[in-house]
């Protein structure tokens, strides 16, 4: 990363929040057709954060896209949010009511006068992982994360061009849309208030092994999973068996998978039961005879939620087990993967065989390196611990896993909060 | 009414438009065949050097009105912008005509004149709209002091908004005064929490801009955001006054312990509810029921009356982490007693997981799984638990001295009777309520013909449909929030108050301005009724979903255009066609429709017509488009505000020209509704029985006509939805009225 001394460009703001998901979206709309002004920060080229790769929502298995696009259209008709994409901040002065805000935009390459025609991709020499994917795919190194993604510009990943040497993309813009030369630019911001919607990633599976993960190539996350059950995903929301590519016959969903386990995650991420359900969903759309198989510790459907646990239990595809995963393994001769969970209702060990495994790992809060510089206050587990008096106004999953109408509810809240500090309150 | 536009087209070939379609060719024919006085092609619409031109043609030419011909509304929306007082119309070259028909094809060139034409027709019928402001009050009204409406009043009030909190008991506090204890939220999750309630409520009151009102009952609310009226008793005396919003914090009650007398309540002295210890903890009053002795044993039965079809079908949230509270409150008294609790799941969402983890390594609490069958009384006076489906797969009896039901909550809300009953009695102001109107628990006593109360979803929840948009509300200015929205702690409670303050606060801001709020946010149109030809048939007033109608004594609406949220239902079920918007109306559309070319029958070129809600099912094509999806050029799509927009008059007007077919496409209706406008496609759907019998009228085939359901995801869809009914139509031959 390069660091300028100097600054580029000086803006002012009431509020700047920091995360542009379904969270600082939220926030930011919320608070600027309330009258005040808002600049809404971006890591990545794209808005739409970690709801943008999810295929639906449950309970009403609706695809998050559609929200999406109200919301997208809320902020371009609002002249007052100001969006910046590629922005990581780098500094943070001053107190509630008189921040100044250093940011750091890193380089897209790709100017405003892009019309995403698209004449760039086929000429570009080089791939890079689909990070959007989780790397299921590639892209190439001038890429949209997908056909509805907002900024509708494209963006080149530094990492993988070849830059001028090439120049490809640029011979062939009708536009001059494309600026190899571009360099990050520091952005001073002086704000009134700051929300945090920084969210979420997904707990490294790596990290569970003995689940088979990264072993065997039939073991995937969730998130992954909601990748390829997406239209807008790498195998365009046909449900396939990675490795094999072949039809899902026989699919297990392993429920805590590194949650409430004090060598993971301590805590519950609140939503993996209903999301493996509403994935035992996508399955069974795809393939009506498929069996799935969902082992549980507790399964915690909460409030009105309990309905689909209700609906779920009624179909006789799905298969509840209670009892923790112990290990997910092949057993040589067949290739196929084997569960062995502890059946608490016998008090023994029982082993199944699937086709493929998902791994309902939880959310884990995204801590950008500011907050450490800035020291708000964040928990053992690096969720934001939201301070009214100190400025810490915090909403989404980074303070605290959560279902997406609460991150919405709590991000509108966030809204009101940062107003009473934009009005000299508390 | 005629309108002095002069018009502007402008053509882009850029992004391969020019590849597929003559430019040049198309630019002359509108410009032959509308006589538009400025008709341009650019090969870089989009460019500086384009933009300049198109603002300088403004200038010299005086335009008012432009029709941009390049790539869909939904892309470059900052670079496409003009002077407000020029209104323009983006006509989908690229997505809708170039990228999914065949190129240099004289079908795709018809379709693309077509488009053009009918974005002309848009321009030269439209006006600017103007925003109706109105006198408002600022004032935010919250019902219900509880910890969320103690809260939403305080943030309101913090924000600079004077508030009238009303409570219908003799002081505040709710059920969130009688906790004796909280639940821990901090590190490390192990000392319980001091209720900070009695500060709560001392903050309240020490605060300017709340005005209270105790022992208070709403008798009558009319009126819109804004301007609501409303008539409240307190203390017995009778009230007026005017708010701009209201958050309703009504809260819940329990579910009645009554109904559950197989757990030995009503039965047994010693079979209390968790309610019940909150208030013996709180009143140091923690002793056995019967007798007033010391307790020996306690047994919490989880989901009491909860995740059971026969009680509450859905899962309360808070009572597991309120009975592991309990746990420190008997351990407290009783510091040696054995507590069991029986559980289905235990459901400790969050870091509530910490808090069971500490709390389940505890001396003498014995957590179980299993469904408690029946309580019994033995005969040394001590209660015996029948638990079925354990862990250990076997049936046991455990004997306790008291027995704690964790029951659930019930919204206040909620009214016995089926929900969907039709209210035959009259509304809060004496007249008739609309057909379909929900029965309510008659708190905010609206004066709505459709009903007196929010419209609940399930269970008795008046709470939002959306996951997206939790706060949505049916009727526009009145927001519900805590524990009677959906079951939550005071913690949830609290945040949600927040949330709902800013929705009441963002009201008012927003028809301060005469703006429409969420999903039409920042819209300045409105619906104006011409009332001369009303024939007081109440379609409107009954179908609009947010009950923004209220009638005069005869049945003519009146239209509140702050409830209004711009849908166009109402002007899709008015049979007069009276209802319009200053760009969105009945003759704007027809005028669009009797824009397109219809070719004669020996041309063997059959037209299909096909409206499209703009929130899902248009925005669909445009990533077929990017997906390169072909499908046939022989259909002319017309995006709508919803479906439910549809007036039937636009099938009629078609198919007399001699449209071959015409297809509806709308938002996912029914108990998971998708539609944003909660009932219009829903509506667009029930219309289709009058479509049919006007398809009789006219002797023509019912197969000219469909209606289909598309969410914005199921773009592969969209050729096979369009090249079926291509193929019906072809089979089921030309429109006779074409030729006439």
């Amino acid at each position: 990363m390069e660091i300028h001394s100097h600054i580029d460009e000086q803006l002012e703001t009431d509020l700047l929040v920091i995360g542009a998901g379904i969270a600082g979206i939220s926030t930011a709309l919320e608070t600027a057709e309330t009258g005040f002004k808002v600049i809404l920060l971006e890591k990545e080229p794209f808005v739409g954060g970690r709801v943008s790769q999810l295929n639906q929502y449950f309970p009403k298995l609706c695809p998050p896209s559609c929200g999406l696009e109200i919301n997208v259209r809320r902020l371009k008709d609002n002249t007052n949010i100001e969006l910046i994409t590629l922005c990581e901040v780098t500094n943070i002065e001053g107190s509630p009511g008189s921040f100044t805000v250093t940011v750091n935009q890193k380089a897209r390459f790709v100017n405003n006068r892009c019309t995403t025609c698209g004449d760039c991709v086929p000429v570009c020499p080089v791939e890079r992982d689909n990070s959007f994917n989780f790397n299921i795919n590639k892209t190439k190194a001038i890429y949209i994360n997908h056909e509805n993604a907002y900024p509708q510009k494209y963006a080149i990943d530094p990492n993988v061009c070849l830059g001028e040497t090439c120049s490809e993309c640029v011979k062939v813009c009708k536009y001059a849309a494309i600026d190899l030369q571009q360099s990050s630019r520091q952005i001073q911001i002086k704000t009134k208030s700051i929300v945090w919607a920084t969210g979420w990633n997904p707990y490294d599976a790596n990290k569970l092994e003995y689940l088979g993960y990264g072993k065997y190539p039939e073991v995937i996350s969730n998130m992954m999973f909601e990748r390829y059950s997406a239209p807008n995903g790498p195998t365009k929301g046909k449900i396939i068996v990675p490795g094999t590519n072949k039809e899902v016959d026989k699919i297990a969903f392993v429920q805590c998978a590194g949650s409430r386990d004090e060598l993971h995650l301590e805590y519950c991420s609140s939503i993996c039961c209903l999301a493996s359900m509403k994935q035992a969903q996508y399955v069974r759309e795809q393939y009506p005879n498929a069996e799935i198989h969902i082992f549980y510790i507790d399964l915690r459907a909460q409030g009105l939620l309990e309905d689909f646990y209700t609906k779920t239990k009624l179909d006789d595809k799905i298969y509840f087990h209670r009892g923790k995963v112990a290990k997910v393994f092949k057993n040589g001769t067949d290739g196929q993967l084997v569960v062995e969970a502890e059946n608490t209702l016998e008090g023994k060990l029982h082993q199944m065989k699937f086709d493929m495994v998902v791994l309902a790992t939880g959310m884990q809060p995204n801590v950008p390196e500011i907050g450490v510089q800035v020291n708000p206050v964040f928990d053992e587990n690096g969720f934001l611990i939201p301070d009214n008096e100190l400025g810490y106004i915090g909403c989404g999953v980074c303070t605290g896993p959560k279902e997406v109408a609460t991150v919405v509810q709590e991000s509108t809240g966030a809204a009101l909060k940062a107003i009473h500090q934009i009005k000299g309150g508390k | 009414m005629a309108i002095d536009t002069k018009l502007g087209v402008y053509i882009c070939s850029g992004c391969s438009i020019g590849d597929s379609i003559n430019c040049q060719s198309l630019a002359e024919t509108v410009q032959k065949e509308t006589g538009v006085p400025v008709c341009k092609v650019n090969g870089w619409l989009c460019g500086d050097k384009a933009l300049s031109e198109i603002n300088e043609d403004i200038k010299n030419e005086n335009l008012n009105r432009i029709v941009i011909g390049a790539c869909s509304s939904r892309y470059l929306t900052d670079v496409f912008k003009f002077n407000r007082d020029v209104l323009f119309d983006r006509v989908s070259l690229r997505e809708n005509v170039a990228w999914t028909h065949k190129p240099n094809d004289e079908a795709t060139f018809e379709l693309a004149i077509d488009y053009l034409k009918m974005g002309i027709a848009k321009m030269q019928n439209s006006m600017v709209p103007e925003p109706m402001i109105l006198d408002i009050n600022n004032t935010i009204l919250v019902v219900g002091g509880g910890v969320a409406g103690m809260n939403a009043a305080l943030s309101s009030a913090k924000a600079g908004y004077s508030v009238i909190l009303t409570e219908k008991e003799e002081s505040l506090g709710g059920f969130y005064k009688q906790l004796y204890k909280l639940a821990p939220t901090k590190s490390p999750y192990f000392d319980l929490q001091v209720n900070p309630c009695d500060k709560l409520i001392a903050e309240v009151y020490s605060n300017q801009n709340i005005q209270v009102l105790t022992s208070c009952k709403i008798e009558k609310t009319s009126g819109q955001p804004g301007l609501f009226n409303v008539t409240a008793s307190s203390n017995g005396e009778l009230i007026e006054f005017q708010v701009g919003s209201i958050i309703q914090a009504t809260g819940w009650k329990p579910y009645d312990a009554n109904k559950l007398s197989y757990l030995g309540y009503g039965k047994y002295k010693n079979v209390i509810t968790n309610v019940e210890v909150e208030k013996l903890a709180k009143d140091g009053k923690l002793s056995r029921p019967s007798d007033g002795g010391p307790i020996k044993s306690v047994l919490f039965i989880q989901c009491a009356g909860s995740r059971d079809e026969n009680h509450l079908p859905y899962c309360s949230s808070i009572c597991c982490t309120a009975s592991l509270k309990q746990y420190y409150y008997f351990k407290e008294k009783y510091p040696d007693i054995p507590v069991y609790i029986i559980y289905k799941d235990i459901r400790t969402p969050g870091n509530y997981e910490k808090f069971y983890k500490i709390t389940q390594s505890q001396d003498n609490l014995f957590l179980t799984k299993g469904d408690v069958v029946g309580v019994t009384e033995n005969g040394n006076g001590s209660l015996i638990i029948d638990v079925d489906n354990t862990l250990l797969g076997e049936k046991i009896q455990i004997e306790a001295d008291v027995v704690v039901l964790a029951t659930g909550m019930v919204p206040s809300t909620f009214v016995e009777e089926s929900e969907t009953e039709v209210v035959s009695e009259s509304t809060a102001d004496g007249k008739k309520a609309a057909a379909g109107a929900e029965l309510g628990a008659k708190i905010l006593n609206l004066t709505y013909r459709q009903g007196t109360d929010l419209p609940t979803l399930r269970y008795g929840f008046p709470d939002s449909h959306y996951i997206c948009f939790p706060y949505e509300t049916r009727r526009t200015g009145i927001y519900a929030v805590g524990t009677v929205r959906s079951p939550m702690d005071s913690v949830s409670a609290k945040n949600d108050a927040y949330g709902a303050s800013l929705k009441a606060i963002q009201v008012i801001e927003n028809v301060r301005k005469g703006t429409a709020v969420h999903p039409r946010s920042g819209d300045t149109t409105y619906p104006d009724f011409f009332l001369q030809r009303c024939t007081q048939c109440k379609r409107c007033t009954e179908e609009c979903p947010f009950g923004t109608l209220d009638e005069d004594d005869k049945g003519t609406p009146k239209p509140n255009p702050n409830r209004c949220r711009r849908c166009g239902i109402c002007m899709g079920a008015c049979p007069e066609r009276i209802i319009s918007f200053k760009n969105y109306s009945v003759h704007i559309i027809s005028s669009m429709i009797k824009s397109i070319e219809m070719p004669d029958t020996e041309s063997e070129k059959p037209r299909i017509l096909a409206f499209l809600c703009e929130n899902d099912a248009y925005p669909s094509l445009d990533i077929a488009a990017r997906n390169k999806i072909q499908y046939s050029p022989n259909i002319r799509i017309i995006p709508l505000r919803c479906l439910g927009s549809m007036n039937i008059i636009w099938i009629a007007d078609a198919l007399s020209m001699g449209f071959d077919g015409i297809i509806l496409i709308g938002c996912k209706y029914g108990e998971d509704y998708q539609c944003h406008f909660i009932r219009g496609s829903e509506l667009a759907n029930r219309r289709m029985e009058n479509v049919q019998e006007k398809l009789k009228q006219l002797v023509l085939e019912p197969e000219r006509v469909e209606i289909h359901t598309l969410s914005i995801d199921e773009f592969v869809k969209i050729p096979e939805i369009f090249n079926n009914f291509a193929e019906t139509i072809d089979r089921v031959g030309p429109n006779p009225y074409k030729d006439m």
